[in-house]
């Protein structure tokens, strides 16, 4: 029978109705899924009682492919196919990322939606969103498997600072997965949620995060049960794994200093000594040294030992650089220190007790590390998510974000003439009037941009569209009014409208990162096809199992009652038998369908006799009152 | 007759009660719908109406409405485990058929 949970007061699903959401973390090292059941957010375990799902995705040699720890054991052996932080290449081009650091062999395709950075794996050129899309599904199937039934939908956290094409990256990847969006959530503010309902107390917080690939730090208010975020800041290129980079560099440099000759580690070693350095990074939180010890495929082997007080001083600039943009988001939001009521730590990093020390100096005060700093955000998204799917009452909780990035479009001269300004609440929609630049001029370039520099080559372009038609006049005499929307999920629409003459036209800024419509239709059409060959593969099992057990049946039926027929009767049945198995062995599901049905057909008969032979058996020498109808 | 929860089942209702921060029980229910005639309904309650019986079972209080008594009195609620999946069960001795799933049923 179905299990239940138990519903807010007058909020109780119908049966087969149950609105079931989830909240995703999407992380670039591990991500997680939580749901709310009898009010109570928790993680959703895999069968093995693991909470995280290391965002790892392989794809094998025999073409299946592997998320999670099975493709995390493999990182070292086939660091070419197995790919780590998928999320750090989230809607970037190869001019956004180092690629000397990575083992990858990258390709930039360019297409009519701008260039792409994708990755050359044996199963073929895969897009972040594609192998993001593989780390939703398994956590989809988890939940679905977890709470027995189809989702309507899920939260999905993205750093504060994921800009547009981030953001529409990670929306590709979860339509990819098939999971309906309920909503973007920025991860500090899914931190906050869960910190804010289980200790529900006025103040402003800072929400600092520290993950495996990016750092962000947040300052919300929490007041009445709302929570406003005030400002963000943060370092989309700075987490827990540049920490294992730098030990991972210390152990090179102590091995030149043993060895006169350098050279240079295959991306198998790399991989194998960066996973070293992240286990030593780890035992460092409650132990004084750790030891790192790994034979290279060159036969060397390399043995060190890193003090914790080595470890403290090799990452003290890491430390230190967080600490740049929380100043900076302090400034921002017009606060000091002592505005602060309390600092959450979030992100595995920040275990690491030399980042606790930092936080606690900087912000005179312990930070609050009651709720696992790996869960906080998944569990949060997951609140978020109920709320959103409609299983809470009235008391419904208010989201207020803020854009990461200020909005605006190129005028003349190359300059930006910003629209939005950075830490503006969403959703927002703000519009200003423009002119023309030269008499008579019918047309207007728009170019949308997102930054906060001065010259459009030092922003980001996000989009460009042209509004057409605009009445010859004379300079400066037309009014153009463009309006920029972003709405709740940070996503932005441009419009822009001649006043006088109502000429109009818009854009939803397809982030140039991102994947075109048509994409996106193929993948989920190589999906579909996939479907396809599963469902003929799961038929044929089928039938094969019908088959086998009508053979084994029929097999010993006639064992036991060969006598009821006659030696041609025998033959034929064992003819048909003979042909069904020929069937199972060639493998058509159709065809071994057909043969059970012969099969079937060819032992009417027989089936009717042995039935008749039991009854008078059972009968013989009795009497017809002895007999219990 | 009365309703009562297994251990396992009261256990978690507390918890669940006390994450949430308010609440005096648990309302056990049944509602006409569903694929086979009835639902069982399972909501926290704030607040009592007049007409309702409360029992109490391993110090949880657990309220029903007296239509739906009539359709669950002697139910034994429980908390079980299936595989990845977890949720209250109800032991209900009045049905006499359930649909596939078992949500909803028959008296």
């Amino acid at each position: 029978m179905a299990l239940l949970q138990i519903s807010e007061p007058g909020q109780s699903a119908a049966p087969h109705q149950h609105k079931l959401a989830v909240g995703i973390d999407l992380g670039t090292t591990n991500s997680l899924v939580a749901t709310v059941r009898s009010g109570l957010s928790s993680i959703l375990v895999d069968e093995d009682g693991h909470n995280l799902l290391p965002s790892v995705v392989r794809y094998m040699p025999d073409g299946g492919i592997e998320v999670g720890y099975s493709a995390q054991a493999a990182q070292s052996q086939d660091p070419t196919n197995t790919v780590v932080s998928a999320k750090r290449f989230m809607g970037r081009g190869l001019k956004d990322i180092d690629v000397s650091q990575q083992p990858y062999h990258f390709i930039e395709t360019k297409s009519a939606s701008g260039e792409m950075l994708q990755i050359e794996t044996r199963a073929g050129i895969k897009s972040p969103v594609e192998i993001s899309a593989e780390i939703l599904k398994t956590l989809k199937a988890r939940a679905e498997k977890s709470l027995g039934g189809e989702l309507v939908g899920a939260v999905i956290t993205v750093p504060a600072y994921f800009d547009d094409a981030q953001r529409q990256a990670t929306k590709d990847a979860a339509r990819l997965a098939g999971l309906n969006v309920l909503r973007l959530l920025n991860e500090p503010t899914a931190a906050a949620v869960a910190y804010g309902l289980d200790n529900a107390s006025e103040g402003i917080y800072v929400i600092y995060d520290l993950g495996g690939g990016t750092f962000d730090i947040s300052i919300l208010k929490l007041a009445k049960g709302v929570f406003e975020v005030l400002a963000t800041n943060g370092d989309s290129a700075l987490g827990g794994d540049d920490f294992d980079r730098r030990i991972f560099c210390w152990a090179l440099d102590q091995r030149l200093a043993e060895q006169s000759k350098c050279t240079p580690l295959n991306a198998q070693d790399t991989r194998l000594l960066l996973t070293k350095a992240r286990e030593a990074k780890e035992w460092l939180t409650d132990h004084a040294s750790a030891q790192i010890t790994s034979v290279l495929s060159t036969g060397e082997l390399l043995n060190v030992t890193l003090s914790t007080k080595q470890f403290n001083e090799l990452t003290q600039t890491l430390v230190t650089k967080t600490l740049a943009p929380t100043k900076k988001a302090l400034r921002d939001a017009g606060l000091t220190i002592e505005d602060i009521k309390g600092v959450v730590m979030v992100g595995g990093a920040t275990r690491m007790p030399q980042i606790r020390l930092s936080v606690a100096d900087f912000f005179k005060q312990t930070p609050l590390t009651n709720l696992d700093p790996d869960k906080v955000v998944a569990l949060g998204a997951a609140i978020q998510a109920n709320t959103l799917a409609g299983n809470k009452g009235d008391n419904e909780l208010l989201l207020l974000d803020v854009i990461p990035l200020s909005l605006g479009l190129e005028t003349m001269g190359g300059l930006v003439e910003k629209i939005i300004p950075r830490n503006s609440t969403l959703p927002i929609t703000r519009a200003q009037e423009f002119t023309t630049f030269k008499d008579g001029q019918t047309a207007m370039s728009i170019h949308v941009l997102q930054g906060e520099r001065e010259l459009v080559t030092d922003c980001r372009s996000l989009a460009r569209f042209e509004l057409r038609g605009i009445p010859p006049m004379v300079a400066g005499s037309a009014r153009i009014r463009v309006t920029f929307t972003v709405d709740a999920d940070g996503l932005l629409s441009v419009s822009a409208r001649e006043v006088a003459s109502n000429v109009e036209a818009n854009i939803v800024v397809k982030p140039s990162y991102g994947l075109s419509e048509e994409q996106i239709l193929n993948m989920l059409q190589s999906g579909f096809g996939a479907a396809e060959s599963d469902k003929q593969a799961r038929a044929l099992a089928e039938a094969k199992v019908d088959a086998e057990s009508l053979l084994a049946a029929i097999e010993i039926a006639l064992e036991k009652d060969s006598d009821l027929l006659n030696a041609q009767e025998i033959q034929a049945i064992r003819g048909k038998m003979d042909a069904l198995r020929a069937n199972i062995h060639a493998g058509a599901s159709h065809a071994i369908h057909e043969a059970t049905e012969a099969l079937n057909l060819a032992t009417e008969e027989f089936a009717a006799r042995r039935m008749d032979a039991s009854v008078s058996h059972a009968l013989a020498g009795k009497n017809l009152d002895e007999v219990n109808f | 007759m009365a309703i009562t929860l297994t251990q396992t089942a009261a256990d978690r209702v507390e918890k669940f009660l006390a994450n949430r921060g308010k609440g005096i029980g648990l309302r056990l229910g049944v509602k006409t719908t569903g694929c086979s005639g009835m639902a069982y309904t399972l909501e926290f309650v704030d607040d009592l109406n007049p007409e309702d019986t409360a029992f109490e079972s391993h110090g949880v209080k657990v309220i029903v409405d007296p239509k739906s008594l009539a359709y669950i009195d002697g139910t034994e609620l429980d908390f079980t485990k299936e595989g990845l999946n977890e949720g209250f069960k109800f032991n209900n001795p009045n049905v006499k058929d359930e649909c596939g799933c078992g949500e909803s049923f028959t008296v």
